[in-house]
């Protein structure tokens, strides 16, 4: 009994040891990068990580969600090498903050999505923001049947939230109707939005698919071609956060993805060259 | 003989150390969370925090009344439906099944209770919303208390179900023999004599039942919509009610703490508190009735 | 009915003219029939909700859906490999992390501070105060462990989003259900035990260490095998620290997901809801072999 007592301690040391070796590089250097944030970026950066990481095989660069402010505070700090967020920083962060570096790496637009079957295809401005702030209820009142709108939204931390706040209702802090459905990220809205009949949501370009309907704006299409020639009105910069200047891997990385290259793969996914 | 004492020692040393760091870390999760909680409760102030009903962080209100109130609901429902479920099944099991079903029904019960709560909130997702969403009351989106009330009623089943038959079991022989012996049939032994006698009992079984309600997080996160608003019915039919989104304190705290910072934060840590007690006092109260039931 | 006769109208008789017996017997039947019904009822919620998923998920599940990892990032392609890994590794770290605390926290509760001792004044009371915490820290809810383990781990210590936070909050998590099993399984003990092997002239860690661990072992086992399973279907506290990387982790700083985290994003954020539904069945199934095992050691215990 004595024995399985001493190895099961042993065994911890060894683990406690084992998270010695490398893991404790200091971030950027050694082959290591975090990246955490958006769900807007996800997409593209798991796309140009295996890029990267497929010229550079000593590299393991590992890409998760969170939210735009998660990746904004993870970045400030230190929690992960890099952070993601899908809207500006704001003046307050950057206060905060002020060790913060912001790259921006791409633009996308937010697409306002509808279940499949409903038959609505286009809407405008005032429309969305009538919808969102909880004076439009029936799908009626926009060309459709006689049905109740189901909301879906996004919570507060999310970049995509925050710039279809300032982009279609005029406030990054607007207030939401409240029975909207708040989802933590642009997969779910995805899925909510795809699965429930009589649905309207707002998601990253990156995200559309044919389980859900985009709708256009002011007669204008949500597709990439709009957003590159500023005729499509919600567009936003897709920014990477580093906490103090970027070096090692984390510089390979950012410098890549800001070259030709980088934005080539940009382009093909979808989005907008940073420019 | 000298090595012997030199190891007990050594090992009585190595054991307290072991005790300390374990009591440590258990006392201090309570006041790290105490300590980050104490700015808001300071600055927002506690009253303010349970009766405002708005949650916008952004425009620093930190009212947590529809979080408090979507979590009692939610927790009410699942107690209307799984308690009588359960209760029933607890009395099923101690007093009328035969050996056989007693040995399937247990193992089932037994299996439900170790089901991940994530499986539950996916069978929710993909079973109960589309069917929920069949009611015809406008603005029922099969998102709400309805749903979360069923998923929670299955996972606090096993629960109440367990204790409730302990409880049922360990009344004394007598009682029940005595009553038989005066002429009441089984079914009033059981109304008139057992289930009085296991009273205690069972409701620390369902007072333990609601706290793992409360507490259950990444299931209501799923099917209860999340919205930052006060339950209240639809309709002119107050049963309505269970149709509307909530959000629970739970899901507030898992989908806004790896992003929240400042008060933003500290509320986030309150709102931990404020779980942390209202939990404390559920349990508190059963173990205080199941203890009195020993003696 | 008021025009029975006399014999009809007497205390036996209620309104409509049966017996009060008769009546008893009927609500008697009719009551039994609902208990059935119950039991049975908690049998066919299980069968329901348990059916349902494995039914869903046999077909997407294979050797390949196991040995491949997930792919196609939000299209929830791919298998779940390096979600099982990243589950392996995480019940090692928080049993080698809570283990030997909570026993050995166990052991002097109950061996060298207790009740058996026999001391009194200030020792029995701060041992009663130990056990109050453990008790409700124990009922808890996860979340507040993953609070905790954000603030501190993930972003005070800059662990960051990582197998250490993640073990770190699940070892707190299980600590006071390990502390408090293994306290009751020394209780269960016989004081003959003891008593027979000091009069024996053995040193008190000789008689806990040779006679009474051995007897409680059972007993801590299954506190041990509880808490795996709890770490396996546990959520709450792993989205908030262990991150929601789909590659497995090389180191203890690395992100990853378990697969009842990756049951939670497949269902959240794919359409994949077979593929959510075939790591469910896995989970399921982990959970049978786990209760299979406790039952194997209750019994051994109790025949002891």
């Amino acid at each position: 009994m004595r024995y399985a007592f001493v190895s099961t301690l042993l065994l911890a040391s060894l683990l406690l040891a084992a998270c010695g070796s490398p893991g404790d590089p200091a971030p950027g250097t050694g082959g290591e990068i975090t990246v955490a944030g958006s769900t807007s970026v996800q997409p593209l950066a798991e796309v140009l990580s295996e890029a990267y990481m497929g010229a550079h095989p000593e590299i393991r660069i590992t890409v998760q969600g969170g939210g735009s402010s998660v990746g904004v505070k993870s970045a400030a700090e230190g929690t992960v090498d890099i952070g993601t967020a899908s809207r500006q920083v704001k003046d307050e962060e950057l206060g905060e903050f002020p060790d913060l570096r912001v790259f921006t790496i791409a633009r996308d637009g937010i697409a306002i999505v509808v279940h499949p079957d409903v038959a609505v295809d286009a809407v405008t401005k005032d429309q969305v923001k009538g919808i969102y702030e909880g004076s439009i209820t029936m799908w009626s009142e926009v060309g459709g049947p006689s049905v109740p709108i189901i909301v879906v939204g996004r919570e507060e931390g999310s970049g995509t939230r925050g710039a279809f706040g300032s982009l279609i209702m005029g406030d990054e802090e607007f207030a939401m109707v409240e029975t909207a459905i708040l989802q933590p990220s642009n997969g779910a809205v995805r899925t909510t939005v795809s699965t429930t009949p009589y649905s309207i949501g707002f998601v990253s370009f990156g995200y559309l698919d044919g389980s859900i309907k985009p709708l256009a704006i002011d007669g204008v299409e949500a597709t990439v071609e709009n957003a590159l020639n500023g005729e499509y009105p919600v567009v936003r910069p897709l920014n990477m956060l580093t906490k103090g200047e970027p070096s090692g891997a984390v510089k390979g990385w950012l410098d890549f993805i800001l070259s030709d290259d980088g934005q080539a793969i940009v382009a093909d996914e979808g989005y907008i060259a940073a420019q | 003989m000298r090595r012997r004492y030199l190891v007990d020692r050594s090992v009585r040393y190595l054991l307290f150390f072991s005790a300390l760091i374990s009591l440590f870390i258990v006392f201090m999760i309570g006041l790290f969370t105490l300590r980050e909680a104490w700015p808001a409760f300071r600055e927002i102030g506690l009253l303010s925090m349970l009766t405002n009903s708005e949650w916008r962080p952004g425009r620093d209100q930190f009212g947590l009344l529809a979080m408090i109130a979507g979590s009692v609901w939610a927790a009410i429902g699942s107690m209307i439906l799984g308690v009588p479920l359960a209760l029933a099944g607890a009395i099923f099991l101690a007093e009328v099944a035969p050996v056989w079903m007693r040995g399937i029904v247990r193992s089932s019960v037994e299996l439900l209770a170790g089901i991940p709560s994530v499986v539950y909130g996916l069978f929710g997702m993909v079973v109960l919303l589309p069917v929920i969403r069949k009611i015809p009351v406008a603005g029922n989106t099969g998102f709400g208390i309805l749903a979360a009330s069923i998923v929670l009623a299955v996972m606090i089943l096993p629960t109440i179900t367990n204790i409730a038959e302990d409880a049922i079991r360990a009344v004394p022989r007598e009682y029940k023999e005595g009553s038989l012996a005066l002429g009441a049939t089984h079914w009033q032994t059981i109304m008139g004599v057992t289930l009085p006698a296991a009273r205690s009992g069972i409701v620390a079984a369902v007072i333990l039942g609601v706290g793992r309600a409360v507490g259950e997080t990444m299931a209501m996160i799923m099917v209860i919509g999340n919205s930052i608003v006060l339950p209240r019915p639809l309709n002119s039919n107050p049963l309505t009610l269970f149709l509307s989104q909530a959000r629970t304190l739970t899901g507030n705290i898992a989908v806004e703490i790896s992003y929240a910072t400042g008060l933003h934060e500290d509320a986030l840590f309150a709102t931990g508190v404020v779980l942390f007690v209202l939990i404390m006092i559920i349990n508190s109260s059963a173990n205080l009735l199941i203890r009195e039931r020993r003696r | 009915m008021s025009e029975q006769p006399d014999a009809v109208r007497s205390p036996e008789h209620g309104p409509w003219g049966r017996t009060n017996l008769a009546r008893r017997h009927l609500t008697e039947r009719a009551a039994f029939v609902l208990l059935w019904v119950a039991g049975g009822a908690a049998v066919a919620a299980l069968l329901a909700v348990v059916g349902y998923v494995l039914v869903q998920g046999i077909s997407v599940v294979s050797l390949d859906f196991l040995i491949s990892p997930p792919r196609g990032g939000l299209a929830g392609e791919g298998g779940i490999s390096t979600t099982v890994i990243t589950t392996v590794y995480l019940v090692a770290l928080t049993i080698s992390l809570a283990a030997p605390l909570g026993i050995g926290a166990g052991v002097f509760l109950v061996e060298y501070a207790g009740e058996m001792q026999g001391y009194s004044g200030l020792i029995p009371r701060v041992v009663t105060v130990a056990r109050f915490g453990v008790e409700t820290l124990a009922g808890v809810p996860s979340i507040i462990f993953g609070l905790f383990g954000y603030a501190l781990f993930v972003s005070a210590l800059h662990f960051g989003f990582s197998l250490l936070s993640a073990g770190l909050a699940g070892a707190c998590l299980i600590l006071p259900v390990i502390i408090r099993t293994t306290e009751e399984a020394l209780r269960a003990v016989p004081r003959s035990y003891r008593e027979g092997s000091l009069a024996l002239g053995t040193t008190q860690w000789q008689t806990v260490s040779s006679v009474v661990l051995p007897a409680a072992l059972p007993g801590i086992m299954t506190g041990i095998v509880l808490s795996v399973g709890r770490i396996i279907s546990e959520t709450a506290v792993f989205y908030v620290t262990l991150g929601g990387s789909s590659r497995a982790p090389t180191s203890l700083l690395d992100p990853g997901r378990t697969m009842a985290l990756h049951v939670f994003y497949l269902a959240t954020e794919t359409n994949a809801f077979q593929k959510a539904m075939a790591t469910g069945t896995i989970l399921i199934v982990s959970i049978v072999v786990i209760n299979a095992i406790i039952n194997l050691l209750t019994r051994r215990f109790t025949m002891r």
